[in-house]
């Protein structure tokens, strides 16, 4: 059980500030779900908390202590959103998945590792020797949030995770996420632009508005009496809701 | 390797090929064959010309010229590639270091560098050999640093591209060291240019140092190459030309040999996978398997597009991949159709097809593919272009990659008019403004003056339209129009979208792998699963009527804002077909808690119901027990216990 707390956090690109004062708990154990639209500055603060992006204002602690963003331990692990991107396309995904796992085990114990979290994501161990290139997006996404949870971390960061995923894929990689979450007592940082998924896997929302959180609360309260009047256009616009 | 392998394909490559290996077989082999000819002294036949016993006659010492040019190969090509070696290290060498020592020394190491690229190459290729002296050594290091910067500003632009990739960052997460990032995932991405480059470079480097050894700076006597031979045959020009003739020859030929085949290596890795892929063969596959088909009512004046028993066909390396098995769908005048479907399902390459976007290497077939009644198939003529380009617009999921980032927005909408409407310069630039305004985007006229990078994602997004709407389209085919976009953007975008089909009577064809946006747009939707259409049903029924257990498993999929929180949400068992390997029998039975024997045996036809929807499914309807204890369940037990 870890808690990643972000206090007053400001990452600045040049002149443009990316991330302005924020501040946000993801208590142990819990999900927060943070939405908002892009350059709102929601992967900014996700890059910051894993050592992406340096802090020009402000701590990212984990457990009171300040994120290790150096050496081979990495207690706060993300997953990125362009499964074409996140996964070198040179090693194999076996490889790729491998490279997370914390040194110390053996090459059989590796192998076995590797096997189990590629079952566990829904895709079969025997491939475990595929390039990238031979598997299709919401394949790789799996492979990206395999090699995440190879590093055991107490933290996760996942920042849109599914929205390059097919449905089907999706609600498997959520309901994944809220059992690993439950069982392993993760805590995560579930960036989302899809209300809908926010509201089904966090238990806390924050809205990020041009750098800033601008609403935030428990997940069910936020939803329902938004506050905020940017909060009130994102749940307007949730697809589905004008049915014929 | 395969792609390397296609170098060879090419005239220029395979000569270029052929020149190189000849070089370096020459260079093994010409000291052991001729080494005694080519030093064999006949001091009654000196500085004689060419004839039968001497082919370009004999040097001051009465040695065979010919001979000595082709012995001077080895030491010729041995310090060329000991240059390029040097170039090659010290560039990586400073190429990496900013990667290696972080930002602020990194800044020192690439002003150097850059300032450093700015001197001509020989300069300072003389200023080293000043510096390390006359003679063969002296030489190897200073062409070798006189290259090394511009191998370095490479390595540097190359590395910092990759650099900037997801995987970099998901290695950094990881806790991946600097030196194993390098190694193990920014040198192989990198490697390929730089080992064309370094090819090339040797070609440099080797009339490099023909130049220096003719300058007296390179090696020096007893020894010689090939520079070295030019510069005692360049003082008895007149008396034998032959003298600098045949070692200037080699070094032309040599150079060349090393030049052309980088770049016809480079050629042939640029240009990708031409070449690799297994051709087609010619055969025509019979596309009637499904005669039900007849029963949808293709029949009517108000058909925009008419598409039956649609293949698509890829060369594998198994025999051919066929992603779209027979497709057939009508879309009419106004109407709004989505088509839904997991990733490889085939939804997009059947929008390609229809807007005749398929690759080369891929075969589109059809009984009947017809845009507004003119035949698809025809093949790539004017007019197909024209129809095409006036006729259907195309909407591509992400839009940043579907501009010219180089160019002006208005510029890139105006081509469009000027190509297929023939209008002006002013007045297609006008046409595009009012376009740009047409899809709600504020200050169109400066806007147009903008480039793709100054517009967000939703605005190009809406350009993209914007674009179609530049000729007067009766379809636009949308695919996933809106993934790449925020909730708030997507629903304008929709919005514009219906907007635009209302106004116009517009057709709309949107792609879609989430089953509420295309609920959201759309009249009818087809659902598509392994390359066919498996339901065709009005959106309106998707919740409530959908007949085959995909559709149905695909809308209790997807959470919405009263989904269960106490309950996982629904999944869909198992993997969607591979297009390369689908199996007998529905595709779809193997993930099916409706299957039965027949299923798996007999592929159902898409049956025509009396209300107009079609279906594909031998248990269409059936009612389907909801099982939440599935295999998700059973795996996070394992994970648990680990």
């Amino acid at each position: 059980m870890s808690e990643l707390r972000f206090e007053d956090v400001v990452v600045r690109y040049g002149h443009y500030t990316a991330v302005d004062q924020v501040s946000l708990t993801v208590p142990a154990g819990q999900v927060v779900g943070l939405v908002g639209e892009s350059g709102s500055g929601k992967s900014t603060l996700a890059r910051a908390a894993v050592g992406l992006a340096p802090l020009d204002a402000g701590r990212i602690l984990l457990n009171g202590e300040p994120v290790p963003t150096r050496g081979r331990r990495r207690p706060l692990q993300m997953v990125f959103q362009d499964p074409y991107s996140s996964l070198d396309p040179r090693m194999t995904i076996g490889e790729s998945i491998a490279e997370a796992i914390p040194p110390g085990s053996s090459r059989a114990q590796r192998k076995a590792e590797v096997e189990r979290l590629l079952e566990l994501v829904h895709l079969d161990p025997t491939r475990a020797g595929a390039l990238p290139s031979e598997l299709s997006g919401g394949q790789r996404q799996r492979v990206a949030l395999a090699r995440a949870l190879a590093g055991r971390p107490s933290v996760v960061v996942a920042d849109e995770i599914t929205s390059a995923l097919d449905v089907s894929i999706q609600g498997a990689v959520l309901n994944l996420v809220r059992e690993l979450q439950r069982e392993l007592g993760l805590s995560m940082l579930f960036i989302s632009h899809n209300l809908a998924v926010v509201r089904y896997v966090a238990t806390h929302v924050a809205v990020m508005h041009q750098g800033r959180i601008v609403e935030q609360g428990p997940t069910a309260q936020v939803l329902a009496e938004p506050d905020h009047d940017y909060t009130r256009a994102l749940l307007a616009a949730v697809p589905g809701k004008r049915n014929h | 390797m395969r792609r390397w392998r296609s170098v060879l394909r090419t005239p220029l490559g395979l000569t270029a090929t052929v020149l190189t290996v000849g070089v370096l077989v020459l260079a093994v082999v010409a000291p052991i064959l001729w080494s005694d000819e080519a030093n064999a002294i006949d001091t009654s036949n000196i500085m004689a010309g060419p004839s039968a016993e001497h082919w370009a006659g004999t040097d001051n010492l009465g040695r065979d010229i010919f001979y000595r040019t082709l012995v001077a190969t080895r030491l010729s090509v041995e310090l060329a590639l000991a240059a390029t070696v040097v170039a090659v290290l010290v560039g990586l060498l400073l190429g990496t270091a900013p990667f290696l020592l972080g930002r602020r020394a990194g800044r020192f190491v690439n002003a150097g560098v850059n300032i450093a690229v700015a001197f001509p190459g020989i300069l300072l290729a003389l200023f080293f050999a000043v510096i390390f002296g006359v003679g063969a050594t002296g030489a190897v290091l200073a062409i070798g640093l006189a290259g090394a910067p511009a191998f370095a500003r490479l390595t540097h632009t190359l590395v910092a591209a990759v650099e900037g990739r997801d995987f970099v960052a998901a290695a950094r997460v990881a806790g991946v060291g600097r030196m194993r990032l390098l190694f193990r995932h920014v040198l192989p991405n990198v490697s390929e240019p730089l080992a064309v480059n370094a090819t090339i470079g040797a070609g440099g480097a080797l009339l490099s140092f023909a130049g220096l050894s003719f300058l007296g700076l390179g090696v020096q006597q007893p020894r010689y190459d090939w520079g070295r031979l030019l510069y005692d045959g360049i003082s008895s020009i007149y008396v034998n030309p032959w003298a600098a003739l045949t070692p200037g020859i080699a070094v032309i030929v040599a150079g060349l040999a090393f030049n052309l085949f980088g770049e016809s290596v480079a050629k042939a890795l640029g240009v990708g996978m031409v070449g690799a892929i297994p051709r087609l063969p010619d055969e025509v596959v019979e596309t009637t398997e499904e005669p039900a088909v007849d029963a949808v009512d293709h029949l009517g004046s108000d058909l925009v597009l008419d598409v039956r028993d649609l293949t698509v066909t890829f060369p594998g390396e198994h025999g051919p991949i066929r992603p779209v098995r027979g497709v057939s769908f009508a879309v009419r005048r106004g109407e709004s159709v989505g088509v839904v479907g997991e990733s490889g399902s085939g939804k997009s390459l059947t929008a390609l097809a229809v807007s005749r976007l398929i690759d080369d290497t891929g075969r589109v077939e059809a009984s009947r593919l017809e845009l507004l009644g003119h035949d698809l198939r025809a093949g790539d003529t004017s007019a197909q272009r024209e129809l095409l380009g006036t006729s259907l617009a195309m909407v591509f999921q992400d839009p940043m990659t579907s501009f010219n980032p180089t160019q002006r927005m208005g510029g890139q909408l105006a081509e469009v008019a000027r190509h297929h409407q023939g209008l002006g310069r002013r007045a297609a630039l006008a046409r595009a403004v009012d376009r740009l305004r047409a899809v709600r985007i504020t200050d169109p006229e400066a806007r147009a003056h903008q480039y793709p990078h100054e517009f967000s994602g939703g605005m190009r997004q809406r350009a993209m339209i914007g674009m179609g709407l530049m000729g007067s389209p009766a379809l636009i085919v949308a695919d996933e129009p809106t993934t790449a976009l925020d909730v708030t953007v997507q629903q304008q975008v929709l919005e514009l979208l219906a907007d635009i089909r209302a106004a116009d009577d517009v057709a709309l064809v949107l792609i879609s792998h989430d089953v509420s946006v295309v609920s959201e747009v759309c009249d009818r939707v087809l659902v598509m699963y392994a390359g066919r259409i498996v339901e065709d049903l009005p959106a309106a029924e998707l919740e409530s009527a959908a007949r085959h257990p995909y559709t149905r498993a695909l809308v209790a999929a997807v959470p919405d804002m009263t989904t269960d929180l106490d309950r996982p949400l629904a999944v869909i068992p198992g993997r969607p077909v591979d297009p390369a390997d689908v199996p007998a029998g529905c595709a779809y039975a193997a993930r099916c808690p409706l299957a039965s024997a027949r299923c798996r045996a007999e592929d159902p036809p898409l049956a025509t119901e009396a209300d107009g929807s079609r279906v594909a499914c031998w248990h269409a309807g059936e009612p389907i027990e909801i099982e939440i204890q599935d295999r998700e369940l059973v795996e996070l037990e394992e994970v648990e216990a680990s």
